[in-house]
């Protein structure tokens, strides 16, 4: 069943000519019709994306290089697309049919991949839970009473439930990195820049990045190979060589040093979390990495000086949806003033609401410097720490999240209580670092458990072949939840 | 710190967001809250630390000045919510 393959897997069964990709495509639209329970699509085509696949099928008949051609992906619901609707998760948005792709959409079209539908997400990428979407929550895969985590969980329990054989998601204080540990799977952050983010709906300019949700680091390896490289229409798009991921998974782990920041082993996280992420550990020194210790001191300031950050940025980036050009717009109004804050109040949902008040609240006169001006300085210190440990380690690891999978509406009423999710992923996006979330076990009701490894800048390559070394010995990866076996 | 209703409604009227008084109620607490995560920063000492307000400490490119972009105003005006003969409806702002 192409269900139980991963993304490289199906690849090498199309090349073969031992599978089209009308019948791998077909599959996987049967399975998200059969499985709405878990709300993780919000749009989906099946008539134009199986005259994509067929097309790919042509084309591949035809074609001298044909690789991926007709593999399918699960698109998250952020990235502009002509042929479908491109909500975010909004109610400002739920009409919005975007006049162009985005890159990201564009490099996935030119290698020949096959979008199967855009997934559900928290509003505005705002949220770990994926509770705040204005289509609802998302369900869990391996426990449907728990939430597969946020942004990016419409993205995570498709691949999880094997709705997809991969997804693309976003990544601004955990999106990618945190619903792949609550759901099991392997989520790449990639560095800053290192993916165009045009297109992208803008949620905080200076952390967003795109990345790939899926069963392995080689699969993470090969979209990443796709998404990754150069773009003008981005003005913070590198313009840097990419390198070739595919062959660099091999690279082994002899002699790696493996930093581990006391700060991430604190007691105050899950035991369970904790003892499997020391197991890894072990697993990882057993294939010649060497543990050292390492201090990121500030690293719990991450989160206050995030806090401050995303919002004053999305504050400023959610400006643009006022109702005039597209977008939602309110019924009745009296004047311009009262037609801007009557949409907008209809518009966005509490959580957005929030963090727009609490960033305009940062930005305005007499309290920029006491919270932004502090937030961006903080930020540096804690870039400056990862800097430092750098000196002594070639990666970092430790848990990707203080816990599993909390339950539906737990954090809802308790905003504080919800960001406090992002403690580990948060200062990485903060210095714009690459990392991974990988699964390695399970607590004991069953629930995945996620360790992060973090990388120096653009060193992506390394994080991967780590990742992949660990995936070659264990199988964690490759468990599916009983009912979507 | 703590945020006052009328701190809310300020900043709301700045974001342009329509609120309740109700809304306004539960949002101070709300805030208030956040802004107590957030002061935990106060904790360090960031003399003399240049603020960083991007990742890359990169200057921003230049591009060539040439046309690339075509007019794609139907295209564009297709999915705005009120639109006349090529232009954006909205309510009257001069008399």
């Amino acid at each position: 069943m192409p269900h139980r393959q991963s993304l490289s897997a199906l690849n090498r069964m199309l090349a073969t000519g031992g599978i089209s990709s009308t019948e791998i495509t077909t599959h996987f639209l049967d399975r998200i019709e059969q499985n709405q329970q878990l709300n993780a699509f919000v749009s989906v085509d099946r008539e134009q994306t199986l005259a994509h696949a067929q097309q790919a099928d042509h084309s591949r008949r035809n074609e001298r290089n044909s690789n991926l051609r007709g593999l399918p992906v699960a698109l998250k619901d952020i990235f502009c697309t002509q042929d479908l609707l491109t909500s975010c998760g909004s109610r400002i948005l739920s009409n919005f049919v975007s006049p162009y792709d985005a890159t990201v959409v564009e490099h996935l079209d030119k290698d020949g991949f096959i979008v199967l539908g855009k997934t559900n997400m928290d509003e505005f990428a705002m949220g770990s839970s994926n509770e705040s979407s204005y289509f609802g929550p998302v369900l869990n895969p391996w426990n449907t009473a728990r939430v597969p985590g946020g942004s990016s969980g419409g993205s995570a329990a498709a691949v999880s439930a094997r709705l997809a054989p991969a997804a693309i998601g976003t990544d601004t204080g955990g999106s990618i990195r945190q619903p792949a540990a609550f759901c099991g799977l392997t989520g790449l952050k990639p560095s800053y820049g290192r993916i165009s983010r045009y297109g992208m709906v803008a949620y905080a300019s200076s952390l967003d990045q795109a990345g790939p949700i899926t069963q392995s680091a080689e699969d993470a390896a090969l979209l990443l190979q796709t998404m990754a490289g150069f773009d003008s229409r981005d003005s913070t798009s590198l313009d840097t060589a990419v390198p070739d991921y595919l062959s660099a998974l091999n690279t082994g782990l002899e002699n790696v040093r493996l930093g581990i920041p006391k700060e991430f082993l604190d007691p105050s996280i899950d035991a369970e979390v904790l003892s499997a992420i020391e197991t890894a550990l072990e697993e990882f020194e057993k294939l010649g990495a060497k543990l050292v210790d390492i201090e990121l001191p500030n690293s719990s300031a991450g989160i206050a000086a995030y806090y401050v950050i995303a919002p004053a940025e999305a504050s400023s980036n959610l400006s643009k949806f006022d109702g005039v050009r597209y977008g939602h717009r309110t019924a009745e109004f009296s004047d311009l003033l009262d037609m801007y804050e009557k949409s907008r109040a209809e518009g966005f949902g509490d959580e957005v609401k929030r963090r727009i008040l609490i960033g305009t609240y940062a930005l305005s006169a007499g309290y920029y410097d006491a919270y932004y001006l502090k937030a961006q300085k903080v930020r540096r210190i804690i870039a400056n720490d990862f800097s430092q440990a750098f000196k002594q380690c070639d990666l970092i690891a430790g848990p990707t999240t203080p816990s599993t999978a909390f339950p539906l509406g737990e954090n809802l009423d308790d905003p504080v209580s919800m960001y406090l999710n992002d403690v580990f992923t948060v200062p990485v996006n903060l210095a714009g670092l690459p990392a991974i979330s990988l699964p390695v076990g399970f607590d004991q009701s069953g629930l995945p458990i996620g360790l992060q490894l973090i990388g120096p800048y653009l060193k992506e390559a390394n994080i991967l072949s780590a990742a992949h070394s660990y995936q070659k010995v264990t199988d964690w990866h490759q468990r599916i939840p009983g009912d979507y076996e | 710190m703590s945020i006052s209703k009328s701190d809310v409604e300020r900043v709301a009227r700045l974001a342009r967001i329509g609120i309740e008084p109700h809304e306004a109620e539960r949002y101070s607490i709300d805030l208030s809250n956040i802004l107590t995560l957030v002061e935990q920063m106060n904790k360090i000492d960031t003399e003399g630390i240049q603020p960083m307000a991007h990742p890359q400490d990169i200057q921003l490119r230049l591009r060539d000045d040439e046309v690339k972009e075509v007019n794609k105003r139907d295209q564009f005006q297709a999915i705005a919510p009120a639109v006349k003969q090529g232009l954006y409806l909205v309510p009257k702002v001069l008399d």
